[in-house]
This record gives C-alpha cells, structure tokens and sequence, in this order.
C-alpha cells in the first residue's frame, strides 16, 4: 500500500473523522487485549515462558546460518522443494512460476503476512492468475479491494452492516442483511466451492523446525488445512526467521501465540506438515525482503524476533485510535513501525513517531522484543540521515540550541511567559499543533530557576 | 553466486555471536486434575466432552445423538457397524458430503484441550477439516498437563502431517462475534474412554 504523500498523522486525520467509529475501533481492540490479561495470567510460568521463548528466539538469530542450511536439508529429505528469495518480487516470480508449471491460473490462499509485505496477490493477478483469500477476514478486506488493517484481525475496522453490503453484492445475500452467524455461513458455502475446485494452495508458516523439516500453519478457520489437503501444489511462504531449533521448542511458541494473540488458549488448528501427501507437490519459498540487513542491525535485529501475534498493536493507544490502514504498510501498529523503515527508511519515516513511547507493547510482547526503545532509536537515526519531517527536524534542533545553552534558555523562557501573557493568540491559534487539542498552560509569574534565586538563601 | 548462497552468506556475515538455547520447561507444577481441566476448556471453546467406559457406550451415543447425519465414516475398527465401509482410498474431495467423521487421537492435553492427530490416525489428511461434525475418541489415561509433556510424548515421532486439533472451527472475523463453523467441522464431540 502506498501512502502517497500522506504521512501517519494525516492518514490518522481521515480515520479520525468519525468520532464514534474511533471510540468502537479503541474498544473492541482494548477488549481482544483484555482477552489477552486474562489468558496470560492464568499461567502462573508466563513470565519464564516469554523469557524462554525471547532466549530460542536469540539462539535461532545468533545460528541462523546453520539452522537455515539444516532446515533446507531435512525438508528436501522430506520430499519438499525449497526455493530461496532474495526479495519480494524474487518470491512473486518464483509463485508464479511454480504455478505456471502445474498448469494452474485460479489458487486459494490463507492467510500470510508474508505475501502481503510482498504484494503477492496483485502480481499475480496482473499476471492472469485468480487468487481467493480464504481466512474469512482476509476474503472481506479482498472484496473490498483493501489491505487488511491488523495482521490477526485483517477486517476489524469493518462494521457489519458494511460487511452485509459487500456479501450482498459479491455473494448475494439478502440486503440490509449484516448477521455475523447468517454472514460467515455464506461465506462458508461460497468458500467450499473454491476449496474443492482450486488446484493450487498457498499457505504462510507460522513456525519451521530447523531438526526435522517441518513447518506449522495455525488457523481457527482451517481454511489453511482445507486448501492445503485438496490441492495438487501446496505452496508455503516464509520468511527466514521463522525457524526453531527443534520440535520440542514448538510448545513454547504454541503456549504463547494464540493466548497473546486473542486469548485463546491455543488455536483451532495447529497443522504440523513435513512431507507433502502422497501425489501431492509441497514447496517452500525461504524469503529474506531485507531481514538479513536488519539482522546486521543489533540495535534493531531483535525485531526479527516476532511472531505475528498482534498484541502489541491490539494494547497500543496510537494504534486503536488510528487505525491500521494509517500506517500505510503490511505489518500496521509497533511491530510494523520498526520492520517498515528497515525496508523503505524514507517511505515510512514517519511511522517510528506514531507512538507515546509508553511501552505497553513491549510489556506484552510474547518474544520480549523492546519496541519502544526500538521505535525511539529509529527515530534517531531518522533524523541523522535527514529523513525526518523537515518542521520536526526544525524543532530539534532549535530544541537543542536552547538547551545546550543557558542563557538562550533563560531568554526563551522568558520571551515564552511574556507571548503566553500579553499576546495569547499568538500561540493560541490553528497554526499551533499543540493547541489543536490542549489548552495552553497558565502563565507562572517566574521561572523556577528566578523562584529559586530569591527565595534560597546562600550562607 | 546463487540467491541461496547470497543469502547464506549475508546471514552468516550479520549474525550476532552465538547466544545458547535455553534449558527445557520441565520443571512445571502438573498436579492438578487432567481431565476436568480437559473437559472445562473445552467446553469453553465450544466443544462437548462424553466420559464412555466402552466402545458400546460411544455407539449407542452415536446412534442416539446422530441418527440424522446420512454419511458417518470413521477410522476406527470398533465402530465399523455403524460406519461406512471402504471409503479411505478414494480422491480427498469425495468427503466432501461426509457429516461425521469418528477418529482417535493419540493423546489430548489438558491445559488447552488440543488433540495431536497424525495422518495415520486420519487416513486421510483432509478428513477432520472438511467433515461437518468431528468425533475424537481419546484414552482418559492419555490427557496430559501441558504442551511440554505433549512435545515429549511426540519425541522424534515419524509423521507425513499431524495437527493439535483444539475444539470446532471458528471466527471472530466480523466485528468479534464468536461463530462455530468456519470452513471445518461446526460440532466437536470428544469421548474420552475409561
């Protein structure tokens, strides 16, 4: 998705326009994370859990190497083929030429970030190949020619009764008909037949065993598994950084997934695939789209940590009153905002400030990633490579002058108490962004620094 | 140079210097009662729990609770009277039409009420995601605490697919409204024998 030439806080105007459409999106957002407390706390060994899995998380990165070399040899023992890519449109061609190869131009697909960071869906289309999402949330957003707008929930921004508008016209459901039950049975149906006469499946992988060669999908839907076992090709995209080092470690990140994701306290369906079924073709696509340079990044490398379990983005209070669809990339919310500028320093340099740095997300990160002391140093080298809004970048460094300098300061502030005085409209007024939403302070009559001076006495 | 060997490359030249793997989880209080904690989440996730003592018992349940559903197939030789026979070869399309599959589970786990099912347990792979209701049937021995004690059971198990299954198909996609039925089975009974 391109922002074209709005940045975050005017995407974040738009989403804002609708005062009591924010206040449900903020609501139904902080319920998922209540979800999230609940589940959390009813495991006594949470904390270990989270500390354990941030230390394989550790181990994989520091060893990837190897495990990629290991995980590529087990899985051809197994039967699968492995394909690398060294960026997004790498792994488009190479899709698309498996699928040209088995004769296949309609396919279903469930849910991966991955092929939406790489735009999957729009390469093959303008290459004559039907693609149908099939997690349910992904296939609304899909009719709707939108972007999901959260990784675990792609249509939370949707209402229902938009969502009984596009079935209507896309399913043909009664009109005016917005019944969640009523909703997803038509969506089953329609789905089923696509199921059943679609040749090729794409899946993502949400973890990969480097021991054995095997990969897991999580679904709730099992739009992965229905799409996986009828197809003739099962296609399975990754990034590099999915991987485990070995099966037992699996538990950990399945105790911490869903119960972080949605509450749950695991998933549907955890699919475990290691070879592909008998006349059946399974390959992988190990893809890298810029993870090997932000591995090269230790301020930044631990990011390559996550698992997609959304709950940073599900606590933020920046995220719940902006919207996804504001942060103008695959990956929306916290997370997002320190992989973005990784890939496109300039195109996103906005998104590391579309936060309050409070670090509730870093609080419930399942894999211990320290997002908002990322999200702060991205803003620092963005501004030291000249990438930062030119009036902020003003700013600072007018804040830097005055503050490395006593006697400006004193000047300053001095200057500041008499406009705040004596021409209030000068501050007060639209051109201000601070006054947009705050009063100005009342003026004190002194600074601490002149308070001081009179009132302590030197012996 | 390859994509392969480029990749390779960069990541061996950018990865951090080598961080150990932490010690195993196993030291986890699992004394508690298994089979109520099963029961309970489970029920909670919109599944039904049957304690049976024997097979006769899972049959007269079956024939009571589902004599409705037209096509019944199951992998389990103890229930072969009243199932389909001979439908496991065939294209994994055909189930489309099945309205109950009956299978067995290796082992369940309490603390999330998943089942490990593996291919052979399956027959077929796409069996327990495209019938309409699905039928576990577990040992009452074979509950066990934790997704720990699950992956140490496993071990170093061969299988061509297996999947924890935990519960009915389900969705919160449209505005978080909890819906049974997705795209897999919209019921899920699990008996637990003995």
């Amino acid at each position: 998705m391109s922002k074209g030439t709005k940045d975050h806080a005017q995407l974040s105007d738009v989403f804002n326009a609708d005062e009591a459409r924010v206040n449900w999106h903020d609501e139904t957002l902080w319920f998922v994370r209540a979800k999230r407390d609940k589940a959390a706390h009813n495991l006594p060994e949470w904390e270990m859990l989270r500390e354990t899995a941030s230390q394989i998380k550790d181990n994989v990165l520091s060893n990837l190497h190897d495990y990629l070399v290991q995980f590529e040899s087990m899985a051809q023992e197994n039967g699968i083929k492995v394909h690398w890519a060294s960026n997004g449109e790498e792994h488009n061609q190479i899709v698309h030429s498996i699928l040209k190869d088995s004769g296949v131009d309609r396919i279903v697909k469930s849910k991966s970030m991955l092929t939406e960071e790489c735009h999957l869906n729009d390469y093959l289309q303008h290459n004559g190949i039907e693609v149908i999402d099939t997690d349910l949330g992904e296939r609304i957003v899909q009719l709707a020619n939108e972007p999901p707008s959260h990784i675990v929930l792609p249509c939370i921004h949707k209402k229902k009764e938009e969502i009984g508008d596009l079935f209507h016209e896309h399913l043909g459901t009664p009109e005016g008909m917005a019944d969640p039950v009523f909703l997803t049975a038509a969506a089953r149906e329609h789905l089923r037949e696509k199921f059943i006469t679609r040749k090729a499946a794409i899946t993502g992988v949400n973890f990969a065993v480097a021991e054995t060669g095997e990969f897991v999908v999580c679904t709730n839907e099992g739009n992965a598994d229905m799409g996986a076992h009828l197809a003739d090709v099962h296609i399975a995209c990754m990034g590099i950084e999915k991987l485990v080092p070995e099966r037992k470690h699996l538990s950990v990140f399945l105790r911490l997934l869903a119960r972080s994701a949605t509450g749950q306290p695991i998933t549907t369906y955890s699919s475990h695939f290691k070879r592909p079924r008998k006349g059946q073709t399974m390959h992988i696509i190990l893809v890298d789209n810029g993870r090997t340079t932000q591995l090269g990044r230790p301020d930044f490398r631990n990011s390559l940590k996550c698992i997609r379990c959304g709950a940073c983005m599900n606590t933020c209070p920046v995220y719940r009153r902006s919207g996804g669809h504001s942060y103008h990339t695959a990956i929306a919310g916290p997370i997002g905002s320190i992989l973005a500028p990784n890939l496109d320093m300039k195109e996103y340099a906005d998104l590391p400030f579309a936060s309050t740095l409070c670090g509730s997300c870093t609080n419930v990160c399942p894999v211990k990633i320290n997002i908002h002391e990322q999200l702060y140093k991205w803003r620092q080298v963005i501004v030291k490579e000249g990438y930062a809004d030119p009036k902020k970048a003003m700013a600072m460094k007018a804040m830097e002058f005055t503050l490395s300098k006593p006697a400006v300061y004193k000047t300053a502030g001095k200057a500041g108490r008499w406009v705040l005085k004596h021409i209030p409209f000068a501050v007060n007024n639209k051109l201000n962004l601070w006054y947009n939403h705050r009063e100005m302070p009342a003026v004190p009559k002194q600074s601490f620094g002149e308070w001081y001076k009179e009132n302590v006495k030197h012996d | 140079m390859t994509n392969r060997d480029a990749i390779l490359a960069k990541v061996k030249n950018n990865q951090p210097a080598t961080r150990p793997i932490p010690a195993d989880l196993s030291t986890l209080n699992t004394d508690f009662d298994k089979i109520a904690a099963f029961t309970n989440v489970l029920t909670t996730i919109g599944g039904a729990v049957i304690r049976v003592a024997n097979f006769d018992e899972i049959k007269d349940y079956l024939l009571k609770e589902h004599q409705d559903k037209k096509r019944i197939i199951s992998t389990l030789p103890e229930l072969q009277e009243i199932t389909e026979l001979n439908w496991q070869h065939n294209d994994p399309h055909s189930y489309e039409n099945v309205d109950l599959a009956i299978i067995k589970a290796h082992f369940g786990v309490a603390e999330n009420a998943a089942l490990w099912i593996t291919e052979e347990l399956m027959e077929q792979r796409v069996i327990p995601f495209i019938c309409q209701q699905l039928a576990v049937v577990v040992n009452k021995a074979d509950i066990l605490p934790t997704m720990h004690d699950a992956y140490s059971r496993i071990g170093n198990a061969e299988y061509g697919f297996g999947a924890f299954i935990a519960g009915p198909s389900k969705t919160a996609d449209i505005e978080q409204s909890l819906v049974l039925g997705a795209h897999g089975p919209k019921g899920m009974t699990v008996f637990i024998l003995g």
